[in-house]
């Protein structure tokens, strides 16, 4: 579903993903460890087609097509979904109104025609219940004066409803208590399915306890360097990133 | 140079004083204060701190040469027929003349040619509130006003009252409106002032002075859609008495320039001012605000939020003052001025001004100027939604806090459609 090639990247200039090489194939779960500064963020955006990073070599597949070639918009229609690390509230633009126009984009895209009110509503029920969203939310401005939890949930609550091939959640733990993450973690897992796949982004193994990954990879200073199963996860927790930042530091010396 | 200006401005003058008709609401005495105050000052042009940005001496040099174009006469079925709105009462009014035929009001309300106002009512507010040798523009409109429109409330009118500003002219004019509208005591009404668009090229020195009796209620809502030619200088000075409200929206979409003098004076306790701008321009129009809230009495309050969608190669101005005078105790006083430039030829003006003489106030103000938010715009489309519907996503939104405080839902929908329409040019 998706391949990155010896993918490099940079921001004002600065070179922070150095050669990230990644398979993805429908079905399965990916977690990207990895300490602060890493690459991790700047991954997810430039897979989800923030302009602010320059692309400077490598590639990247999505479904048979070149994913660089896509402005953000096309992604998200060809079925990217970016679960945000600090969602944007946006004043004056309803969530539902939000979804809506989201929706028949995508659709128009597709060449198929706007759905209707009806079965808009329905749809929008039906999802709400994935992550327990209070109805009242989605009436509200997207993200505006949502707690933390709320907009993580609003998140996942789109994703639901606009049901991505390929879901990245960018630090989608942070900042949620034990009662939201297991929410959001449980959301994420009805939404999984054999034809669909999912990259979990995170600092912490927590939330890898609910979403339980098929691979792990550990990133560090622009690179993956280490993949192996959901144990490998479990090592990170238990030692911590120094014993990989001594490795690959020196090495890089 | 500057005796080629004068004798510009002189011969402007001469030429408006031959195109005037004969009107005689006016006393004479302000007419000789008029003549002498633009005998002083002449037109203004940018060196006049107030019309830094708004430089009328030079428009009337390059864009109204001459004045001598003529009045077309408009058929009263065409009128009904392009500009009825439902559920509203329907006021006429065809460059700058009400015309009385067609033009519904109910019992409870005078509505006249302002030639035709009673004596005592002209006595008593006629250029009461717009002192004639303030500005300029108050001056000539003094001078050489020979038409406009009295409308007087003495109680609750159960409908919006919709004045259209029609006009029909060819070739270049210049028109100086008087307006007089009268708000007696607990009388209450929703009038809106819908500026229609038209293709000539004309100059409206338009000024209406507003008296709100105490206890009355005032939403005052004017639709700027002019056309592309219209020149507009908009002067409306309101007096408020005891307990009163005057809500004023204002709706600029249209127009080479439109410059809006808007003065509350509050000038007795209890009473309440809210101010409300929304501008969205293009081109190379000149679209320029200037407000001004009085605080005069004790226990007040006023309110005001402007915004403006800036694009093309226009320019915006937005000049806020806020007086409150040394006897306005217990005042709250706020502003703000938003804008968001769509364009790197356009350009905003804003300046807000505070003169606070009362120790005992609570008064803010706050101005932003910048671009669409990159980050919602990103988040927008990463959710799949186009630039450009996500643009206008946003920018609806920005807007919509200025369209939607509108009570009067035709009035809101009409204000909402003109919207769309300005954001899609």
């Amino acid at each position: 579903m998706l391949s990155i090639k010896n993918l490099k990247a940079e921001i004002n200039g600065k070179e922070i993903l150095k050669g990230i090489n990644l398979e993805v194939k429908a079905g399965e779960v990916h977690a990207i460890m990895g300490p602060n500064g890493s690459g991790k963020s700047t991954l997810s955006a430039v897979l989800a087609g923030r302009e602010d990073y320059d692309v400077t070599g490598g590639s990247i597949t999505f479904n048979g097509k070149d994913l660089l070639e896509l402005a953000a918009e096309d992604r998200a229609r060809e079925g990217i979904f970016l679960a945000f690390q600090y969602p944007v509230e946006i004043p004056g633009v309803s969530n539902i109104n939000f979804l809506r126009t989201a929706v028949n984009e995508i659709r128009k895209y597709k060449g198929l025609p706007d759905m209707e009110a009806k079965e808009f509503l329905a749809l929008i029920k039906e999802k709400q219940k994935v992550v327990e969203l209070d109805a009242k939310l989605t009436g509200r401005s997207v993200n505006e004066g949502f707690s933390g939890g709320e907009k993580k949930r609003n998140e996942i609550f789109q994703m639901a409803v606009l049901e991505p091939k390929l879901a990245i959640l960018d630090e989608t733990d942070s900042g949620l208590d034990i009662d939201a993450l297991r929410i959001v973690a449980n959301g994420v897992n009805k939404l999984k399915n054999k034809d669909n796949a999912t990259i979990v982004i995170t600092h912490y193994q927590r939330l890898l306890d609910y979403i339980v990954p098929d691979f792990v990879h550990i990133l560090y200073n622009g690179k993956i360097v280490k993949s192996g199963g959901k144990e490998l996860a479990l090592e990170m927790e238990e030692k911590g990133y120094d014993e990989i930042k001594k490795q690959y530091d020196t090495a890089a010396v | 140079m500057i005796t080629d200006k004068l004798t510009a401005t002189h011969n402007f003058l001469e030429e408006l004083a031959k195109q005037a008709g004969k009107a005689d609401f006016m006393p004479a005495n302000e007419i000789g204060l008029a003549l002498q105050y633009l005998e002083e000052k002449g037109i203004p042009n940018n060196r006049h701190e107030d019309y830094k940005y708004c430089n009328i001496e030079a428009i009337l040099r390059k864009e109204f040469k001459t004045i001598t174009g003529k009045e077309i006469a408009l058929a009263a079925t065409d009128l009904k027929k392009n500009y009825f709105i439902k559920d509203a009462y329907n006021v006429y009014v065809v460059n700058g003349k009400l015309i009385a035929e067609i033009s519904e009001v109910p019992a409870n309300i005078a509505l006249l040619a302002i030639d035709k106002t009673p004596a005592d009512i002209l006595k008593k507010h006629l250029a009461q509130y717009a002192q004639t040798n303030s500005d300029v523009l108050i001056a000539v409109n003094v001078a050489y006003a020979d038409r406009g429109v009295f409308l007087h409330v003495t109680k609750a009118v159960e409908k919006p009252v919709v004045v259209h500003h029609v006009n029909s002219s060819e070739g270049n004019l210049f028109f100086n409106v008087r307006n007089l509208i009268v708000i007696e005591k607990n009388a209450e009404v929703e009038l809106t002032e819908f500026y229609h668009s038209s293709n000539q090229k004309y100059f409206t020195n338009n000024l209406t002075e507003i008296f709100v009796g105490e206890g009355a209620h005032v939403n005052h809502t004017v639709i700027q859609n002019a056309g592309v030619a219209s020149y507009l200088v908009n002067t409306t000075k309101t007096h408020q008495h005891k307990q009163s409200t005057y809500t004023n929206s204002c709706f600029t979409f249209s127009g080479a320039l439109v410059r809006n003098n808007l003065n509350t004076a509050i000038a007795a306790e209890f009473a309440e001012a809210h101010l409300f701008g929304l501008f969205v321009t293009k081109g190379n129009q000149l679209v320029d605000n200037h407000t001004l809230v009085d605080h005069l009495k004790p226990n007040c309050q006023s309110n005001e939020l402007y915004k403006g969608i800036v694009g093309g190669k226009s320019t915006a101005v937005f000049n806020g003052q806020i007086f409150v005078e040394k006897d306005a105790q217990k005042t709250n006083a706020y502003q703000s001025s938003k804008n968001i430039l769509i364009s790197d030829d356009a350009t905003v003006n804003a300046k807000p001004e505070l003169e606070i003489y009362a120790n005992d106030v609570k008064c803010s103000h706050g101005t932003s100027t910048g671009k669409v938010d990159e980050n919602a715009l990103f988040y927008l489309k990463a959710r799949g939604i186009g630039e450009e519907s996500a643009r206008k996503l946003l920018l609806r939104a920005f807007a919509h806090e200025v369209i939607d405080q509108l009570k009067n839902e035709t009035i809101k929908e009409k204000v909402g459609e003109l919207f769309e329409q300005a954001l899609q040019d």
